[in-house]
């Protein structure tokens, strides 16, 4: 049995079983109390998948009360709970942690060649925060849910009949554990690089992991304060937005705003971070411009938290902030126009292949650029008037939120199986999952942009039975999507056992993680590695690299 | 049990570099957690300047005053026990920060008196109270309700303190860290430091600043 | 072309005046970016075409985009987004200021329903009946939850925010019947709190005026400053007291304590019953005590048609008031300094 030494890379051939991080220990405790980045990424990664299922089966339930107008399978009050549960379950319990905590976690020590993050208790502390705020939100649901919206607007979240405590307090505890999640990540990059590793010199994914982090810990507070600030005027009617008593509940709409158009792009920065490693790897080729992705990163950063009000068109803010929030908003944008040519010109005179991560980047580049126009459309301020609350930003945001970041989620999912599991998956199932996810995902919300056009708003129960041919084209798309998961996380599954075994590097990739085998041994390196190249060098074989 | 270098990191100096910078960077979301907070008393000043006024006015300084004094002396007091503790002398250094908790302590004690004063005279949260009967403005109301938010999510951040300061007063005592490593000190120092800071800001806006608006 | 872009996009009538303007920002912004979307897909998949991989082990030239490349892209995308936003922003400010000769009336949304209170004293619920051609001018407010006052057919939408009075206008170019929608949740029945807005023809809408009324909204104004006391401070004739005059006070400059100078529009008219302390006229003491929670919606309505009303016509005096000494207002008020010998007038 050899130890594997990270300056010669592992010859592509199939390897005997060895120590991994998997097989070093297989007790209970040594999951349960583990301190190990990468056991402590699974941890998340099955939780997470756990949220999704739950957040899509409400979605579906949503969906199948929408094949006709009036009462089709629950009542109003059950489908007002349901919506709000979908959005807190899909944005808190999954979407958030998805990518940072299983793929960041696992990841980010290996690319800049660290043994494990700055503070690996603290990490797994993160992980069982994570664990009780989700499980106090499923308290929540089993008291009967919320029905105030993901958005718990004032005045109505004071006085709503549904559980709206114990739902704020679920999320008020996982905020915790995802700014622990971002204060580790950042003191990591900053303080755990290997010898030589300059900041321009990591994978992008570092740098998107980072990126999210600085939102992560500066925006995640404010949740913390308003979620608080809710739950206190629920719970004791102090009426802190109580006009009666000297409230205004449109400065709380400021408050919840400031943290979520930021969370917003806490969810779409990671996938972005997938994405420019999927497209270097299967294009064989450098990115365009490394410092046009880095940059832009912390360009969305900072300038997304300068742009909330463009939330509050219509909510009776000054013609001057309308027009202020929203020329901010169009600079913001500006940062993902440079992300994607960036990722499309890297394939430019590359040696592209087509494996199910990039059968994915295809389908999260024009679903996200398609999406995102559609953002800057919501953007211009008399536009929004119109469409402002109606289901034509619902589909905007389930563009960017389901038709990228879930997309990426999946691309990443496919792409680090053979260095998580050590098993690679079966890639002509993956192309049937892929175009079943991308069809299901645009038959259900196209329609959408023209519900919210003929004017239909968003979180109603009832509708007008000319909106019904669009609705049930849209119920059957929701199907397929929920089909299309099934089917993923099914093969997946079994090629978690049965899978073929997988090289340190089946991609021919250069990235830094792909010198490890996969997979990686519990310390990620033998010897502290030092990196020779770039991580996109790939004017020279894979052999040539680090030697 | 003696603070040793943790695996992963190469050193006691790197060890220590990074948990500074990690309490810095946890500074940072406790600065925004309060920050919006501050948001709503700005933004609810600027609606309502005399009911916030007469709320400053209706105040007792001698409470406040008292207690940024309390907070500033035991911010010196632990900020000499770690120099202390640098130097190597652990006695000296569990005595100052035993002195940093008593006096937390009593802020909290001279917190709890004034809410009490405020109950006496029925001013309680919410604009609930027969103060509230008298006094109509509702921007009275909110000012109240926000002073006892405020102060009261300060107040748990000092009992906090005052537990991390004890747990670390033990490690200090037992000799578990010391000259060669005083770095656990030191971050808990800058964790009450900020609890001292915030109170700064708490007791101008709730006990000296009035627009005197006629 | 218009109608062949209505059908494709699906949108409603464009039934407002400024619907249409709208509408053609929409066709701009949707088709230049759906344009640009379709060439960098397409120009994503000639890549792909071009550059596959020809051989296992391959290596590729390390390749930098241009950075005068990469400032003419970027550059020429934010010049585009500029544009939408010029164009949106002057639109939406369009959107957002009411003529002046805009009809007004009274809106309060409600959980599950929209009540409308005209100037003729008249009132209605879930049915706001308006003249073609005419611009009107909505008051609007809540009186328990956020609701949103929404007309797809107008492409117009304003929230409604319990404790305070937002304003938007439309004039309706089509006559007709169209949908009003609350567009903010606010409870069980939010996708019932449906209401019609009907557009009626000129001819028509005069005999609609003509219907048997119940007095005259301005007269019920009267009654209730009579009532609820404001009449205790403020005159009808011109006369300074206690506090400023109603009379000439519409739409008339008001020099305030601080030193600035606002109009005596709907806005300041409302703020000032609801939020008195925000802003005191020159020379009068800050007195006013808040009427938020005790005037209902539809006397704070018929107060600004009264403030309105006495425009350019005061109500003669039929008594002309001291000089000096109001009569102990702040004591019963409970807060504030005791108001000082010797009023100035405004």
């Amino acid at each position: 049995m050899t130890t594997v030494d990270i300056a010669v890379p592992v010859p592509a051939r199939r390897p005997t079983p060895r120590e991994s991080y998997l097989n070093v220990a297989h007790t209970v405790k040594s999951w349960a109390l583990t301190t190990d980045h990468k056991r402590i990424g699974i941890l998340y990664l099955v939780t997470t998948v756990f949220a999704m299922a739950l957040g899509g089966v409400f979605a579906l339930v949503l969906r199948t009360e929408h094949l006709s107008p009036g009462p089709t399978i629950v009542d109003a009050y059950t489908y007002n709970r349901l919506f709000t549960m979908h959005g807190i379950v899909m944005v808190w319990l999954f979407m958030i942690p998805s990518i940072p905590t299983a793929f960041g976690n696992f990841l980010l020590p290996i690319m800049i060649g660290a043994k494990d993050v700055a503070f690996p208790r603290l990490n797994l502390l993160s992980y069982y925060i994570y664990l009780l705020g989700s499980i106090w939100v499923l308290i929540a649901l089993w008291a009967g849910g919320c029905d105030t919206g993901w958005t718990f607007y004032t005045p109505y979240s004071d006085h709503s009949p549904s559980a709206v405590v114990p739902t704020v307090f679920g999320i008020f505890i996982l905020g915790w554990s995802t700014i622990i999640t971002g204060v580790n990540f950042i003191v990591t990059t900053h303080t755990m690089r290997a010898k030589g590793l300059g900041w321009f010199r990591m994978p992008l994914f570092v740098w998107a992991m980072y990126g999210v982090s600085i939102i992560q810990t500066l925006a995640t507070p404010v949740l913390a304060i308003s979620l608080l600030v809710v739950g206190i005027d629920h719970w004791f009617d102090w009426g802190l937005f109580d006009p009666a008593r000297g409230g205004d509940p449109v400065l709380y709409q400021h408050l919840f705003w400031f943290y979520s158009h930021p969370a917003v792009y806490i969810m779409i920065l990671p996938a972005m971070g997938v994405i420019i490693e999927v497209v270097c790897t299967f294009s064989h080729k450098n990115p365009a411009s490394y410092k046009a992705i880095a940059y832009s990163t912390l360009g969305i950063a900072f300038v997304g938290f300068a742009t909330w009000g463009h939330h509050m068109f219509v909510a009776g803010i000054s013609v001057f902030d309308a027009a202020a929030f929203g020329v901010l908003s169009m600079l913001v944008a500006i940062f993902s126009a440079i992300k994607v040519f960036t990722w499309v010109l890297t394939m430019r005179r590359g040696s592209v292949v087509v494996t199910t991560p990039m059968l994915y980047f295809f389908a999260f580049l024009f679903l996200f650029v398609f999406g995102g126009m559609t953002g800057v459309a919501v953007a211009t301020q008399s536009l929004d008037v119109h469409w402002h609350d109606t289901y034509f930003v619902v589909a905007h945001f389930h563009f960017i939120m389901v038709g990228s970041t879930m997309t990426a989620w999946l691309a990443a999912l496919h792409y680090w199986f053979p260095k998580i599991t050590g098993r690679m998956y079966p890639e002509r199932m993956g192309y049937v999952g892929a175009t079943l996810v991308f069809s299901g995902f645009f038959m259900t919300f196209f329609p959408q942009f023209l519900l919210g056009n003929a004017g239909m708003p968003r979180r109603y129960y009832d509708y007008d039975p000319q909106f019904q041919p669009l609705h049930v084209v849209s119920t059957v798309g929701a199907w397929i999507l929920g089909a299309a998961m099934i089917w993923t996380l099914t093969y997946l599954l079994v090629a978690l056992f049965r899978g073929e075994r997988a090289p340190a590097n089946p991609w021919d990739s250069r990235s830094y993680e792909w010198l490890t085998p996969s997979p990686p041994p519990k310390h990620n390196f033998v010897r502290e590695p030092v990196f020779a190249r770039d991580p996109y060098d790939y004017t020279v074989p894979a052999e040539e690299v680090h030697a | 049990m003696r603070e040793h270098v943790a695996g992963h990191f190469e050193d006691i100096e790197k060890q220590a570099h990074a948990a500074r910078f990690g309490m810095w960077v946890f500074l940072g979301t406790e600065v925004l957690f309060f920050s919006g907070l501050f948001a709503l008393y700005i933004g609810y000043r600027i609606e309502h300047p005399r009911g916030f006024d007469v709320g400053v006015e209706h105040n007792t300084l001698v409470y406040g005053s008292v207690n940024t004094a309390v907070l500033l002396v035991s911010s010196y007091f632990v900020a000499l026990g770690v120099h202390e503790l640098r130097l190597g002398r652990n006695r000296l250094s569990a005595w100052l920060v035993g002195l940093t908790i008593l006096l937390g302590l009593a802020f909290l004690g001279i917190k709890t008196a004034e809410y009490l004063h405020h109950f006496a005279d029925g001013i309680y949260p919410g604009g609930t109270g027969r103060f509230f009967e008298e006094h109509t403005d509702p921007g009275l109301k909110m000012f109240f309700t926000l002073y006892f938010c405020m102060t009261g999510l300060h107040a748990i951040h000092v009992l906090v303190g005052c537990g991390v300061l004890s747990f670390l007063l033990y490690k200090v005592a037992t000799r578990s860290i010391g000259a060669w490593a005083p770095h656990p000190l030191a971050i808990g120092a800058i964790y009450w430091h900020l609890v001292d800071v915030i109170w700064i800001f708490l007791w101008p806006l709730f006990y000296l600043v009035t627009g005197h608006v006629r | 072309m218009n109608d062949l872009l209505l059908k494709i996009l699906d949108l409603p009538p464009q039934a407002s005046t400024y619907a249409f303007d709208v509408d053609l920002l929409h066709y701009f912004v949707i088709g230049t970016t759906m344009l640009g979307a379709t060439f960098v897909f397409l120009l994503a998949l000639w890549f792909l075409f071009m550059h596959r991989r020809r051989f296992p082990g391959e290596t590729t030239q390390r390749l930098q985009t241009s950075v005068p490349a990469e400032i003419l892209i970027i550059g020429g995308i934010l010049s585009l987004f500029l544009l939408f936003w010029v164009v949106g922003a002057s639109e939406y400010a369009h959107i957002q200021h009411p003529p002046d000769d805009a009809m007004p009336v009274y809106v309060t949304g409600k959980q599950w329903m929209w009540k409308f209170a005209y100037q003729d004293g008249r009132s209605d619920i879930d049915v706001l009946t308006v003249p073609v051609h005419r611009p009107v001018k909505l008051v609007m407010t809540s009186r328990d939850v956020i609701h949103s006052f929404y007309v797809p057919a107008f492409r117009m939408k304003q929230d409604v925010v319990p404790g305070r009075y937002y304003t938007a206008w439309f004039e309706a170019q089509q006559t007709g019947e169209f949908d009003i929608d609350c567009a903010e949740y606010c409870g069980v029945s939010h996708s019932r709190m449906l209401a019609k807005v009907r557009v009626l023809s000129q001819p028509d809408y005069a005999r609609w005026l003509e219907r048997p009324q119940t007095g005259d909204l301005a007269a019920r104004g009267r009654d209730i400053a009579a009532k609820r006391g404001c009449l205790s401070c403020h005159t009808l004739d011109g006369q300074p007291h206690i506090g400023p005059s109603f009379a000439g006070l519409y739409d008339a400059p008001v020099r305030l304590s601080d030193g600035t100078i606002v109009t005596a529009d709907v806005a300041y008219l409302t703020r000032s019953m609801m939020d008195p302390q925000v802003q005191i006229v020159d020379s009068y003491k800050p007195v006013m005590p808040t009427y938020r929670g005790i005037l209902e919606e539809p006397e704070v309505a018929a107060l600004v048609e009264l403030i309105v009303s006495l425009k350019d016509q005061p109500i003669a005096p039929s008594v002309v008031l001291p000089r000096t000494q109001p009569l102990g207002s702040a004591q019963r008020l409970g807060e504030g300094p005791q108001p000082s010998a010797g009023e100035q007038p405004r």
